[in-house]
């Protein structure tokens, strides 16, 4: 299964020509696709009307203090304070303060509505994802009553559009943050901690998330995609992700199957169907039908998939896949393979 | 001894404690290319012929550097080591944080044991490991019994407390590898 | 030690009997320091090492800057190979670390080390030694921390070095320890001015200057004081805590065995938001300095001000979970510091109107340290503004630990502190060094300065509701996020040369300024009384206060007390309140001790970065450093009351 390219992908380099246009984007908090972020979206907007209308004020205020006709004083002289205008400025500072805390009271009630309207999106859930952050990629499990119905893939999140979902979220090493702007704000996720997260997605679409919480070498290079279709089309895509990996269809294919079962790469990753189970790394069962490969760093094709292979720590430096070294011939073997588990 | 050589002294006492800090804090994520592991000489005793060869200079890049320590107590988790080895204390497999050594406690020997596999058990990890996780499993398998520095070894792990950290091992005198046969410790199969 | 005339002569008082000429030449005699390298090492004159403070603390705010524009030139573009992530997380820790902790807070407290006890009309900040000291253990924490860095060892962690990440098992090696370490040398030098302004303002206050007439930077280094006392042990616990987990294995944040990340996290805050005032709120103090002076009149509504003052110190301690909306806590309980955030919001509104009336009523002289507070009243406001969003939960769920952040606090510490600073060095230069700075120089100083900052800073607000996030090395280039953070660079260059400008005026301004005079603003408080450079005991005579603006009050000259010895170091205690006089108390003189004291408190926190037994002995040295500052003086003069005034 495939997907279409990112919308972003190919206008990258003319977006950000008109800024406005540019804040709309697979990764951006200006261009909500969910209940959620609709609804910060809102308050954000309220937050900077206010904001705005109050630096409007002070800046006018200190622009008529500096530019209005001012008492004259010689050279060296001091103005004595004078009673009236005093009295004056002290009534201005009264009504300043007043209209400070009255703002301020909007402002907070504002806030607690939109937070109480998120709790109400809140707790109700038809799909439960749990994902773990790792230094530096995500594990993302659908689970089920039925162990054998669980899923697991890595750096991509499925979402059925218009269906609440409950994201829970662990942390296996450090500190991580999951922010997927468009959908919702961020959520810790903390060792020795469980934390959840509500979403609803509005309209069928990929976008981004981050690691916003710094986690070390490659915090910059821990991403997910996150897709949502159509209920039906999420099924699909399910059972799809149910099935063990295809067995290798030619020749060529086994040698690179039986290349991956004899190399380093069984000693971390796993691939349902073939002996390879271990699961310190992530799971390529169906590797070939995700977007992007080192959680994010690169979009899946085989070129960028051998060029990964081939040197991990040029791509990603310091990430734990290490420089295994395999011999260029073997490569497009065990590329090959790799690009047939869809 | 003159005040001028014992500033020299001093400075250059400096100098060995600074460069070896920045060894300790290198990130090295490929590691030099170091050829095939060859078996190490497995030392049978503590008598020599003429003067010890010069360490290898792997050694100096692993056991001197807290990163690869630090990914090789990773690895160790990862690759199951602690399956048989416990956390060094010992299981079905022998115990790596005491003094003694079956098939040599050199950093180049133990790296030998991982590559090669032992008999009664400890498999084989050629080709299974790459060269500088495998040196990184080596020093820290040294840094168990404290035969790397003390500022390089791991402290504790955030899990529950099995040791209290590979720096905090209690002081053992290090001895020259292989004192003893699996039979006379009463190990064997 | 100075030579003395006979036994007698130390009874020698100040006053009438004793001629103008001579009581200067006697006390120069006194309170001056020995030359040659053994006086500079030996100090204890607050002005000298006010002084090598400041200049200590724009050292490492150079340092800073450039670790800076190597990150900015790094994100210049996408996918840049300029350095790799490992020196990147070290630039950035550093970064914060060095700006925090080794610019903005020194350098705040040492302004108030030149500054409080000349606007309070003393001959010496109060515990003089305890001052060298101070200097020494943060001059020697710096030093361990960029020697550190540049042997790669640097902090990797970041400014607020979030366990588990900085904790044992993720950051190998000994990088954090020594920035824990610089933690402990920094705080400490930070709570021994704190103790020493607080002291000052309490007791060495110039007869008649009650507390309703204490200027309103002397107020807010006093308020910043106990902020500093209040804030600072919670990081010294957190970061012993954490060198404790790393370095003996204890299990402070290990959630395995019942520790947490999250205490980590509380206690790191607890002092980190209170560190914000704590840079702001001094600065807030040169702001109305400066407004004073330039708009000819006294800052209006003095009472609001030291109100607002004390309201947002303690406010500030009821805000730190904003840090941590994100981490999964109980709604209740970040609705409370919503809440409580926004409040933060009034006391300082009533500050900006205040100086804004001020200068609407005054006559503003359009002078370089007035351009700066208006550059600061402009950036400050805005970030503020920024910073009340934040304090809204949904909203900061999305804008937290993104580049709209880092575009706050900059707008916020870098208008809020760093323009007020440069205001004040052009409005201090004079007194400090009796020479101005050039306007000139010093106009295209502010205008580089204040649009470069704005060319680099307010792109970022955008680039965070684009989704960047911050601390992070590279970006792809497919996110739009190129040409906005090209633009940041550039104005990180702008403001790299205007601070090169800075540096070019103050050298040049050195040698060739215009000689200053004692007050070359016409200002109105007790510092600008005294010559410049102030002589090494500050006032020839303790000047009496009548009022609020003492030079503006009165037109003659200022009454003064008589009657303190002047072969013998001694200031005026005056009572806390009213600032009747109370005691005359001895001063001590220069000595050796608070360096070896320090070198020996060095020893032992660099040693307790390897081995715990540093603690044990480290504290012989220390122990003996202690006992020679301490030993009793043959010569030791009680205080005593003051019979006459």
């Amino acid at each position: 299964m495939r997907w279409p390219p990112a919308p972003w992908g190919r206008k990258g380099r003319v977006l950000p020509i008109l800024v406005l246009a540019a804040c709309s984007g697979p990764q951006s908090m200006l261009d909500p696709a969910g209940g959620q972020a609709a609804r910060i979206g809102v308050m954000g907007w309220i937050l900077l009307a206010g904001c705005a209308f109050v630096y409007a004020v002070v800046l006018l205020w200190l622009l008529w203090a500096l530019a209005r006709r001012h008492r004259w004083v010689e050279p060296g002289g001091v103005l004595p304070p004078q009673a009236g205008v005093e009295r004056r400025l002290t009534n201005g500072l009264v009504a300043w303060v007043v209209g400070t805390v009255l703002i301020l009271f909007a402002f907070v009630a504002a806030s607690y509505a939109v937070d109480k309207s998120l709790t109400h999106l809140a707790n109700r859930e038809e799909v439960v994802v749990e994902v773990e952050g790792k230094q530096w990629w995500w594990t993302v499990r659908y689970p089920d009553d039925d162990p054998s119905r669980s899923i697991t893939t890595a750096n991509e999140i499925h979402l059925p559009v218009g269906v609440p979902v409950r994201v829970k979220l662990k942390a296996a090493d450090v500190i991580h943050s999951l922010w997927i702007p468009n959908l919702h704000g961020k959520m810790d996720l903390i060792p020795g901690r469980d934390n959840e997260l509500f979403l609803t997605a509005d309209r069928e679409g990929i976008f981004r998330g981050q690691c916003a919480e710094f986690c070390g070498l490659q915090h910059a290079h821990m991403a997910l995609d996150v897709i949502v279709h159509s209920r039906a089309a999420f099924d699909a895509w399910k059972e799809a992700q149910l099935a063990p990996a295809p067995a290798p269809a030619d020749e060529a294919l086994a040698r690179g199957q039986a290349l991956f079962l004899t190399s380093a790469c069984t000693m971390c990753h796993g691939i349902r169907g073939t002996p390879a189970s271990a699961s310190v790394a992530p799971d390529l069962t169906h590797l070939a039908s995700r977007r992007s490969i080192a959680a994010g760093a690169l979009p899946y094709n085989r070129g960028n998939l051998a060029g990964w292979i081939a040197d991990p720590q040029r791509i990603k430096p310091g990430n734990h896949m290490p420089l295994v070294g395999v011999p260029p011939s073997d490569l497009q073997a065990l590329v090959a393979y790799l690009d047939s588990l869809k | 001894m003159s005040s001028l050589s014992r500033n020299a002294v001093s400075l250059a006492l400096l100098g060995v404690l600074l460069l070896a800090a920045c060894e300790r804090e290198e990130r090295s994520y490929r590691g030099e290319p170091v050829g095939e592991v060859k078996p190490g000489a497995i030392v049978q005793g503590t008598l020599y012929a003429g003067a010890p060869s010069p360490p290898p200079p792997q050694r100096r890049e692993y056991e001197g550097n807290a990163y690869h320590v630090s990914e090789g107590k990773r690895l160790f988790e990862w690759f199951n080591c602690s399956g048989c080895h416990a956390h060094g204390g010992g299981d079905i497999g022998p115990p790596l944080m005491d003094e003694v050594w079956i098939y040599g406690g050199e950093l180049e020997n133990i790296a030998a044991t991982i590559v090669e596999g032992r008999p009664n058990g400890m498999p084989s990890f050629r080709n299974k490991i790459p060269d500088q996780q495998l040196w990184q499993i080596a020093a820290y398998v040294r840094s168990m019994q404290r035969e790397v520095r003390k500022d390089v070894a791991p402290g504790r792990d955030d899990h529950m407390a099995v040791t209290p950290g590979e720096q905090n091992q209690p002081v053992t005198p290090p001895k020259p590898g292989g004192v003893a046969s699996p039979s006379s410790e009463g190990r064997g199969p | 030690m100075g030579p003395r005339d006979g036994v007698s002569s130390s009874e020698l008082r100040d006053g009438p009997s004793l001629g103008e000429e001579d009581t200067m030449r006697r006390l120069e005699r006194t309170w001056g320091t020995p030359p040659g390298l053994w006086g500079w090492l030996t100090t204890v004159d607050h002005k000298r090492i006010g002084r090598r403070y400041i200049a200590t603390g724009f050292v490492f705010f150079l340092v800073g800057g450039v670790l800076a524009l190597l990150m900015r030139l790094q994100l210049a573009q996408p996918e840049n190979t300029l350095v790799g992530p490992d020196r990147y997380n070290q630039l950035f820790s550093m970064h914060g670390t060095t700006m925090m902790f080794l610019f903005a807070v020194p350098i705040m407290e040492a302004m108030a080390v030149y500054l409080v006890p000349l606007m309070v009309g003393t001959r010496n900040i109060a515990f003089p030694r305890l001052n060298a000291f101070s200097y020494w253990v943060y001059l020697f924490g710096g030093v361990m921390i960029v020697v550190a860095f540049l042997m790669n060892t640097g902090p990797e962690t970041g400014w607020f070095s979030y366990v588990p990440l900085a904790g044992p098992e993720y950051s190998p090696g000994k990088r954090t320890d020594f920035w824990a370490q610089m933690i402990t040398f920094t705080e400490v030098a930070a709570l021994a001015v704190a103790v020493e302004i607080i002291v000052t303002v309490f007791k060495m206050r110039a007869p008649g200057m009650g507390l309703n007439r204490v200027p309103l930077f002397v107020w807010s280094m006093l308020v910043t004081s106990f902020m500093v006392i209040f804030a600072m042990p919670a990081v010294m616990l957190a970061s012993s805590f954490l060198i404790m987990d790393r370095l003996v294995s204890t299990q402070f944040f290990n959630p395995a065995e019942g520790g947490d990340p999250l205490l980590w996290q509380h206690l790191f805050w607890f002092f980190g938001h209170p560190e914000v005032y704590i840079i702001f709120l001094p600065a807030l103090g040169m702001v109305s300095s400066i407004v004073a002076a330039m708009a000819r009149r006294p800052v209006f509504g003095h009472v609001p001000m030291v109100l607002a003052l004390v309201a947002t110190a303690f406010l500030g301690f009821g805000l730190w979970v904003h840090h941590m909306f994100a981490t999964g806590l109980p709604h209740l309980a970040s609705g409370y510091f919503t809440a409580a955030s926004m409040m933060i919001a009034i006391p300082s509104g009533i500050q900006i109107f205040c100086w804004i009336a001020t200068l609407w009523d005054g006559r503003p002289q359009w002078t370089v340290p007035l351009l700066f507070v208006v550059g600061f009243v402009v950036i400050f406001v805005l970030g503020g503004l920024t910073g009340v969003m934040q304090a809204s939960v949904p909203f900061d769920l999305q804008v937290h630990d993104s580049y709209f952040v880092v575009a706050h606090f900059h707008y916020v510490l870098i208008g809020g502190a760093v323009f007020p600073l440069f205001g004040a060095f052009y409005f201090w230069f004079p007194k400090i060094t009796g020479r101005m700075l050039g306007e000139r120089l010093g106009r295209w100083n502010f205008w580089l300065f204040f649009i470069g900052f704005n060319v680099a800073f307010f792109p970022m607000h955008l680039l965070g509701m684009m989704g960047m996030p911050r601390r992070v090395y590279t970006y792809p280039a497919e996110l739009g996020w190129a040409d906005l953070n090209l633009t940041a660079t550039l104005g990180a260059l702008l403001v790299a040369a205007s601070v090169a400008l800075f540096l070019v005026n103050v050298l040049v301004s050195l040698r060739a300024g215009r000689i200053a005079g004692p007050n070359p603003w016409n200002a109105g408080t007790l510092e600008w009384a005294t010559a410049s450079p102030p002589p090494s005991y500050n006032f020839a005579h303790i000047p009496v206060v009548e009022g609020l603006e003492p030079l503006w009050d009165k037109a003659g000259p200022l009454g003064m007390v008589h009657g303190l010895r002047v072969e013998e170091r001694e200031v005026l205690l005056t009572t806390v309140l009213d600032a009747h006089p109370d005691l005359r108390e001895p001063s001590p003189r220069s000595t050796i001790w608070p360096l070896l004291s320090a070198l020996a408190v060095t020893v032992l926190f660099i040693g307790s970065i390897f081995t715990p037994w540093a603690l044990v002995w480290g504290a012989v040295p220390l122990a003996v450093g202690l006992v020679g500052w301490f030993w009793p003086k043959r010569r030791h003069v009680p205080p005593e009351p003051v019979v006459e005034s």
